[in-house]
């Protein structure tokens, strides 16, 4: 097949293995195709796309900007910050008004988990969803799966543990998914009060000591405190936090075995990873970016295509 | 179903000699030529012609792949779209003389998204089109073959079915095929 089962990318949970591997397969072409002297493709030349975004991004809406003009689609950019919904709009009329500018394609970020999913039932447009509150990251999970898959061949019986702020994260959740869909085990490590309470009924193995983490997997997705979203005190100081969870070189070295460090991005330095741990060679969070665009064109293609 | 033998493989063999030598003829020490197949199924022809080519030249000639879905023009007008391939072209084209080889020649519209597929690569001095068979009466588009294996008269309701040892099957064999 070489269609996606979906209209919409919403999240992981709702997609199937087959188009995972689809998405990848048109991915590694896609990055082909941005190897060459001329970055560009025609395929989307008749195609507008509205990022729309309630929350800020500086890496997801570049590397979505960037994969819609390589993908040749006319693009317009909307950030709430500086628009009617200062005013009063409702979610609704706002994507409304925009579709009826004949837009194809919504790309949207918001703080409430479900409002893409919300979005996708009112209007008729394909939506991707770029994260949604605390809910799910579903392109962030895809570059993730897809540049460990490029390092180690293959996702299946791989280890992978996901370190940090779990509850606050969109990127955790999609990961799990992806990474049990593509046949790994995932563990979850981080202070109990940044675990949700029922994760392991995801099917995912729970460790509180970071080095216990670390010597169990091949892949260390190390996520970002996130500062923002921390109404209540979880932790008694981010140096205590850098003290028992904090990956530094010292600590990799100390493993004695070949392990991959990730991280969605923006790095706390010297908090969640010291810099010469996010500059090691372990490291491959400037795969993960680099292939984020790919990824992208590969899922507004897919999306793009299913619409025929 | 009706099948017709187009070429078998003791033809086929002779037609691929044939296409080699007017090559040779035109493009001389093969210096500045470089062969590209198109994807799916033109690679396999021109493996078999890069192959040829080397033995009668005695030097390396660049062979690459060339994948055009991401320029057809009936993306979105499909009901399946088509699955994108492998490119691989680890050599320049800026200034070379260019062999473009496919399997079949229908409509034209593969090869008018080839060329711009290619053109994202450099600039090349010349550009030439190989097929090994030529559907006569069914182009859409103003392109022709340079080199033909075979000029069929065929219908737009016919299939060209092309077998090749290289692509797992018995013998080389092409056949027309009847869809009623």
């Amino acid at each position: 097949m070489s269609k996606l089962s979906q209209k919409h990318l919403l999240g992981i949970k709702n997609i199937t293995r087959e188009d995972l591997e689809l998405i990848f397969e048109t991915a590694e072409n896609f990055k082909g195709v941005l190897n060459r002297p001329v970055k560009k493709v025609p395929s989307l030349r008749d195609i507008t796309i509205a990022n729309v975004f309630f929350e800020n991004s500086t890496r997801t809406r570049l590397s979505f900007e960037l994969a819609q003009k390589r993908l040749s689609a006319d693009v317009i950019n909307f950030s709430a910050s500086n628009s009617s919904v200062k005013k009063g709009e409702t979610l609704l009329d706002t994507v409304n008004n925009i579709l009826a500018m004949k837009v194809d394609m919504i790309v949207m970020r918001h703080a409430s988990p479900g409002a893409p999913h919300f979005l996708a039932k009112h209007i008729n447009a394909n939506i991707v969803n770029a994260g949604d509150g605390t809910h799910e990251h579903p392109t962030q999970a895809l570059l993730d799966a897809f540049s460990i898959r490029e390092k180690l061949g293959s996702l299946a019986g791989k280890k992978v543990a996901i370190i940090g702020d779990i509850l606050h994260s969109r990127v955790a959740l999609s990961n799990i998914f992806a990474l049990q869909k593509l046949g790994a085990k995932v563990m979850v490590c981080g202070p109990p009060t940044l675990l949700p309470k029922f994760i392991s009924q995801l099917g995912v193995e729970v460790e509180l000591d970071v080095r216990k983490a670390l010597l169990w997997c091949d892949v260390a997705n190390v996520l970002r405190i996130q500062l923002e979203r921390q109404q209540i005190k979880y932790f008694p100081s981010l140096r205590e936090y850098s003290l028992y969870y904090g990956i530094n070189k010292k600590l990799l070295d100390s493993l004695k075995k070949p392990i991959l460090i990730m991280h969605p991005g923006p790095i706390n330095r010297g908090v969640e990873l010291s810099s010469d741990a996010a500059d090691s060679a372990h490291s491959i969070i400037l795969d993960q970016v680099e292939n984020g665009v790919a990824i992208r064109m590969a899922v507004l293609y897919l999306l793009a295509g299913a619409n025929a | 179903m009706q099948k017709k033998l187009i070429l078998d493989t003791d033809l086929l063999d002779i037609t691929i000699s044939r296409l080699c030598q007017q090559l040779i003829e035109n493009h001389g020490s093969f210096s500045e030529t470089v062969v590209i197949g198109m994807q799916p199924r033109g690679i396999y022809v021109a493996e078999i012609i890069h192959q040829k080519l080397e033995k009668l030249v005695k030097k390396n000639i660049p062979l690459g792949y060339l994948d055009a879905t991401f320029h057809r023009d009936d993306f979105r007008r499909r009901e399946i779209p088509v699955k994108a391939n492998e490119t691989r072209i680890e050599f320049t084209i800026e200034g070379k003389q260019v062999v473009l080889v496919d399997d079949v020649l229908f409509t034209g519209r593969t090869i008018r998204a080839a060329m711009d597929a290619m053109i994202t690569f450099g600039r090349p001095k010349k550009v030439e089109l190989l097929v090994l068979i030529d559907r006569k009466y069914t182009r859409e588009l103003p392109v022709a073959a340079d080199y033909v294996g075979k000029a069929v008269n065929t219908l737009s309701s016919q299939r060209v079915l092309v077998e090749l040892e290289a692509q797992g099957h018995k013998q080389n064999k092409i056949w027309l095929i009847n869809k009623d």
